[in-house]
């Protein structure tokens, strides 16, 4: 059984912040999309439906999506298909469906921290930050290795345009969790590769990507690349894929999406 | 609480728990097209528009659908019925217990979708399990009500 003591919907950030900091019982919500399954009871229930928090936006140099954007809406929006080769909406459209993607939100996915999450896995390969209400500007990198602090997400930030990128999973079946995920991005020669659902939560192959940065991108090196990064992270298991399955799937998903960027760049040239 | 909403066109005050999903408030106003399976944000049963959009009734709290419009299929009845005759025509009904959910899908993707192909389609619904059989018979159906070749 699921219960809310309170449910309160306040007008400004600042309001909404105090609830949560005086209040030890205080949740922010999200989209909602599996806040039943805790079974759990929530004292005060924060709901930011009322702050206008739903939109993507592209300025100068950056990508802004306010923290109650569907992930529907970041799958079909022009600037998230547009934008980092489409990575953001082809990340999301395997999640269950349609319909739990235009209610769960992305800032209840990052703020989740969820180990499975895709979005969070492209976010972090895009070098994504996070606007949150009183600590400011953190990169997600950071915030997803911190000890969780209570605050509120506002907006996720992509602080670049040029990046080009791409995204790889494995799943069971179509609308599954990925028993693996990966990302890769690239700009002005810099790569970042990113691998998540290992079952830990996604994480940069910090070597791999070095390697990637200071070398030619020619497929004797993605060979390299991607076997640097099996053996640089962890793997491990759960219901889903084993430990070992995991790291011999690794190379194969980074070198599909290193081989998308490399068609990418014949494309654009 | 209350909630002040409109269903099916009708403004309504409802009076609801904080921690009460769609799904059941529906079913006690008198809403039974909309189903409970699995619960969990897993099979589509459960579907109704809210402003318009497909929804999981089973994970949307009830609190959040203040000043706002949803649908069921009580409201669609002659499209639905119309979508039923292709789905007749093919030989693909079936038991039944997934097809308000899975119409009301369907009936969200002819107003958002202009001429989608047929990938467009399964997307489109990867989020509406059936239990009975498999899909192909379905699918020949909404192709036929879509005007997809």
């Amino acid at each position: 059984m699921f219960e809310i003591e309170e449910y309160i919907v306040p007008t400004t950030l600042e309001d909404a912040y105090q609830i949560l900091e005086n209040d030890s019982s205080a949740v922010v919500l999200g989209g909602c999309g599996y806040l039943k399954l805790a079974n759990r009871k929530i004292g005060t229930a924060i709901d930011l439906s009322a702050l206008n928090l739903d939109f993507i936006n592209e300025n100068d140099d950056t990508v802004e999506i306010g923290a109650m954007t569907s992930l529907r809406d970041l799958e079909t929006h022009l600037i998230t298909q547009s934008r980092y080769s489409g990575i953001l909406a082809s990340s999301i459209e395997s999640i269950v469906g349609i319909q739990l993607r235009n209610n769960v939100t992305i800032g209840g996915s990052v703020a989740g921290r969820y180990a499975f999450s895709d979005p969070i896995c492209a976010l972090l390969a895009l070098d994504a930050e996070l606007e949150l209400f009183s600590q400011g500007r953190v990169t997600l990198s950071n915030y997803l290795e911190d000890k969780q602090k209570k605050d509120i997400l506002v907006k996720v930030v992509i602080p670049y345009l040029d990046l080009r990128a791409a995204y790889q999973s494995v799943r069971r079946n179509s609308t599954d969790y990925p028993m693996l995920n990966c990302a890769v991005s690239e700009r002005e020669k810099k790569y970042r590769v990113v691998v998540g659902s290992r079952p830990a939560r996604a994480a940069l192959a910090k070597d791999a990507s070095e390697f990637l940065s200071t070398n030619v991108l020619n497929a004797n090196n993605i060979d390299k690349a991607a076997e640097i990064a099996a053996t640089e992270l962890n793997f491990g298991d759960n219901p889903r894929a084993s430990k070992e399955y995991r790291k011999a799937v690794c190379p194969v998903l980074i070198r599909r999406a290193l081989n998308e960027i490399v068609e990418g760049e014949k494309h654009a040239s | 609480m209350q909630v002040d909403t409109t269903i099916n066109g009708r403004k309504i005050l409802i009076e609801i728990n904080n921690g009460e999903f769609l799904l059941e408030t529906l079913r006690r106003y008198g809403y039974l097209s909309v189903k409970q399976g699995c619960d969990t944000s897993s099979c589509g049963l459960c579907t109704v528009w809210l402003d318009g959009k497909p929804v999981l009734s089973c994970s949307t709290l009830t609190a959040r659908i203040a000043g706002r419009e949803i649908t069921t299929i009580e409201a669609l009845q002659s499209e639905a019925e119309e979508f039923a005759q292709y789905l007749v025509a093919e030989g693909a009904e079936q038991c039944g217990f997934c097809a308000p959910g899975f119409t009301m899908t369907v009936l969200a993707m002819k107003r958002e979708l202009e001429n989608p192909t047929e990938d467009d389609i399964i997307h489109y619904l990867a989020g509406n399990l059936c239990r009975c059989s498999g899909y192909k018979g379905q699918l020949r159906g909404i192709k036929n009500y879509m005007g997809v070749k």
